[in-house]
């Protein structure tokens, strides 16, 4: 494996509230490779979407706090960057696809201003914006990108949407790509067609990407690696398969046991018994 | 069916959203009416104005006193009368007709560039910047603004910069108010998330991405603020703080008029009735412009 373009370790992070303090990261340490594809599955509240944000900085301080830790961006740290060097991070080097695709696109302006804006932002070598953001709609596929570019957000279906955002971060050639549940707010047939677009993506311009979800299900064909959070701590990290094989530990099983199966017989759905966890 | 019919229902969404709303105000037959008059005031203040410039007097020189017709009630040459100086009180609204627009457009201008840019900063920002910021905007509030106008004015001296300026001042409170709320709203959203994890910078997040999502109530709040505007200066006229004499001014018409009310009504009618016809067409195209921005289901 080539070396490790993100390096994260003992990161802690707490949201100091008025009545408590949450801690919502609990040391926690992973490597990502230049070009690999990063998995990180965990519950709502794992602390997994939190991580994520704390790559580039964007979590409000306060409430939230970096008690430890240290992030390592191509050998940098990303907590003593100054503004200017973090937005040369944010989008340049690592971007972002959010769940709610038709809540991130600005409703204001045409897909095509809000693509054209990344790439000047980012790639101000680019001559013919409109050319490259054609390029990348078509990389995308949409169909009849000249066309649908003067779109606004709500002309187009959840999945156009998030295709749109998928190209909007990948026009700037991050070497990140994190995408925090990008199919959660899609339906099923159209999950399967983002999560190929961005294998096949992933493929085509070797980024590495870190998959942020709930969803054990989505993660077998896509991640080579899988990190498991539970309240804050990654319990279990390793290869897709050995992991999904063998998990180790309970909250992993429980997960796993949690996507339904047509040849199973139970007749009831399997849900998490957190109690037990918490003892084990 | 929802594929047969993709072209019709993108023919019936016009997709800009300012175009949406212009077909909501369109269908609104008070508010179309009310913008028409606004126009034609508009027109008639420009008019009147640049006729004025050119040494063009028209109907008649609204400054040209005549003693021997002074005080006659509406006639075939007076249509509205004269004053006490015999001087024609048509050409005088006509002519004060731009003063009270002029006012009303560039005092909202400068309010509103102070409210927008205050309530941009304190929305945006939150914390210990909204908290100052609010504060300051809290003790101005305190006051009773037209008298601060009033004070202002007076300790200024009554040109017409002044009162544009000194109107402009103290009325931004509002504006800048409703801009951070809206701020406040669309900090949060996922669009300006994703802008920051694009590495896009603090002003241009205000400025590109939030403001647009706020215009509609703000182009409200300043066509509500043009009337706000025209009835503090011709407040401050009617009062003697306003534009001086000759200038007319619609409130300075009135204060002349008053001593003769009940020999000469006209003298107050007319004015008058410009000054509500103005101020009313100026609230019912801002309350409708409300009613079809309003929808915001749209805008999600």
């Amino acid at each position: 494996m080539s070396k490790p373009i993100l390096q994260v370790s003992d990161l802690c992070i707490d949201f100091v509230l008025e009545d408590r303090t949450i801690e919502a990261v609990r040391g926690a340490s992973f490597e990502l490779a230049a070009g690999e594809t990063l998995a990180i599955v965990g519950e709502s509240g794992s602390g997994k979407s939190v991580t994520a944000l704390a790559l580039t900085r964007l979590l409000p301080v306060p409430p939230a706090v970096i008690k430890r830790g240290e992030i390592l961006f191509d050998g940098q740290n990303v907590f003593t960057m100054d503004a200017a060097q973090l937005r040369k991070l944010r989008g340049g080097r690592i971007a972002y696809i959010f769940q709610e695709p038709s809540t991130s696109l600005n409703p204001v302006f045409t897909v095509s201003s809000q693509i054209a804006e990344a790439i000047r932002l980012h790639r101000p070598d680019v001559t013919d914006v409109d050319a490259e953001v054609i390029r990348w709609l078509d990389a995308v596929g949409i169909v009849d990108a000249a066309k649908r570019m003067n779109d606004y957000p709500h002309q187009l279906s959840g999945g156009m949407q998030q295709r749109v955002m998928i190209a909007m971060a990948l026009a700037c050639q991050p070497d990140v790509l994190v995408a925090d549940e990008p199919t959660t707010a899609l339906d099923v047939t159209i999950q399967a067609q983002i999560m190929e677009l961005l294998a096949s993506l992933k493929e085509k311009f070797g980024m590495a990407v870190i998959l942020i979800t709930h969803n054990f299900g989505i993660v077998s064909g896509f991640a080579s690696r899988v990190l498991v959070m539970y309240r804050g701590k990654i319990v279990e990290q390793g290869l897709t398969e050995e992991v999904l094989r063998h998990p180790q530990h309970a909250y992993t099983r429980a997960l796993i046991d949690c996507i339904p199966r047509l040849d199973s017989n139970e007749k009831r759905l399997k849900t998490i018994d957190h109690a037990a966890l918490a003892d084990a | 069916m929802i594929t047969a019919a993709p072209e019709s229902i993108e023919a019936a969404a016009p997709s800009a959203p300012g175009l949406r709303a212009w077909r909501r105000f369109r269908a609104n037959k008070v508010g179309v009416a009310a913008l028409a008059i606004v126009v034609v005031l508009a027109a008639v203040a420009l008019t009147f104005f640049v006729l004025d410039r050119m040494g063009i007097p028209f109907p008649r020189d609204p400054d040209a006193t005549d003693l021997e017709r002074k005080l006659l009630s509406p006639n075939a040459v007076n249509w509205l009368g004269t004053d006490n100086l015999g001087r024609d009180v048509l050409s005088r609204i006509l002519n004060g007709a731009y003063i009270s627009l002029t006012v009303g457009f560039v005092a909202v201008f400068v309010s509103l560039s102070i409210g927008v840019v205050v309530g941009a900063i304190s929305g945006y920002f939150g914390k210990w910047v909204d908290n100052v910021i609010m504060r300051v905007v809290d003790a101005l509030m305190c006051f009773p603004s037209f008298f601060l106008i009033l004070t202002a004015v007076a300790l200024l001296g009554p040109s017409i910069l002044n009162i544009i300026v000194v109107i402009g001042l103290v009325s931004w409170t509002g504006t800048a108010r409703l801009v951070r709320a809206e701020f406040l709203t669309l900090r949060e959203s996922s669009y300006v998330q994703a802008a920051r994890a694009l590495g896009q910078k603090s002003w241009k997040i205000i400025f590109r991405h939030i403001l647009p999502n706020a215009a509609a109530p703000i182009v409200v709040t300043a066509v509500l603020g043009v009337p706000e505007a025209i009835l503090a200066e011709a407040g401050l006229s009617f009062l003697g703080f306003g534009v001086q004499p000759p200038q007319a001014t619609w409130g300075n018409i009135i204060a002349d008029g008053k001593t003769y009310i009940l020999d000469a009504w006209w003298l107050i009618l007319f004015p008058g009735l410009a000054i509500l016809v103005a101020a009313l067409s100026f609230y019912l195209t801002g309350d409708a412009l409300r009613q079809a921005v309003e929808t915001r289901s749209e805008r999600q």
